[in-house]
């Protein structure tokens, strides 16, 4: 019953989008995040999505990876913060904000599409589990 | 006599197997608009019912060599129709890419505006075909029981 795989693939989906939607939380948190001593800051992350393809034709989508961006980090002059380097530098994260907000909508988006296309599957399939009977 | 009784049921039920195909196809589409280098894919319902119920529009010989449909044959005048035609089932090998119109930078080419309005089309047609076979098997019923 091909109804049935709906499900599997749009829950796929849908697991995949709230991946997304877990690393721009994470990315936001981060987005004012100073280095520590070491000079390590915070990298942003993105999902890789990729489709999972099978013999029936169906196409779920996974996430094939968590890649790390390799924009250069924010640099502040706050000569007067404990974390400052010798030239009274702050090292903050690459994260940009705006970028990650589009992010998240676009994601929240496609979240919804996919839960909209697994509650029309479950009427179709309750339809028909009611056939010959009205 | 049978055969006759139940062929517009079994015409619906192989286009409902067929719908809930394209629906499961068009849900791979809209759970993979964000993936980059997607094709769309979707297939000709036309042609796949065809196929699936034995009926052939264009019945010229040579046009379809391979995946004729499998028939049973009739050596009685008593047999019913095996039910001729192919099962309904969409595999890979039927599924065409759709072009994109706005082509993304990404190389994915879902239109979700599109995707979504054929999944609601498809939903309707989906509970239309329910819709016909309920009604054939209460057409079926009250003539059984003559009231």
């Amino acid at each position: 019953m091909s109804l049935m795989k709906v499900f599997g693939i749009s829950g796929s989906a849908v697991s995949a989008q709230s991946q997304r939607l877990n690393v721009v939380a994470s990315n936001l948190a981060n987005a004012e995040a100073v280095a520590g001593p070491d000079g390590q800051s915070y990298k942003a992350r993105q999902v890789v999505f990729q489709t999972q393809p099978t013999a029936d034709g169906s196409a779920g989508v996974k996430v094939a990876q968590v890649i790390e961006g390799d924009a250069p980090a924010r640099r502040l002059y706050e000569p007067g913060h404990p974390m400052a380097d010798a030239e009274g530098f702050l090292t903050q994260s690459n994260v940009n904000v705006v970028e990650e907000m589009v992010n998240m909508i676009s994601a929240s988006r496609s979240y919804q599409n996919n839960v909209e296309v697994m509650n029309t599957a479950r009427q179709l399939l309750l339809k028909t589990l009611q056939m010959g009977q009205s | 006599m049978a055969d006759r009784l139940t062929d517009a049921v079994e015409f619906h039920g192989r286009a409902l197997i067929l719908r809930a195909e394209r629906q499961r196809v068009i849900a791979g589409n809209i759970a993979n608009a964000d993936t980059p280098r997607f094709a769309a894919r979707d297939f000709d319902f036309r042609s796949a019912l065809a196929e699936a119920t034995g009926y052939r529009a264009a019945d010229a010989p040579g046009s379809r060599p391979a995946g004729d449909p499998v028939r049973m044959r009739a050596t009685h005048e008593g047999h019913v129709g095996g039910g001729g035609g192919a099962p309904a089932r969409i595999d890979s090998t039927v599924l065409r890419y759709r072009a994109a119109e706005q082509p993304s930078l990404d190389g994915n080419s879902v239109d979700l505006d599109r995707e979504r309005a054929n999944f609601a089309d498809n939903a309707v047609r989906y509970e239309a075909g329910l819709r016909f076979i309920n009604g054939s098997v209460r057409t079926l019923l009250s003539a059984i029981r003559g009231e």
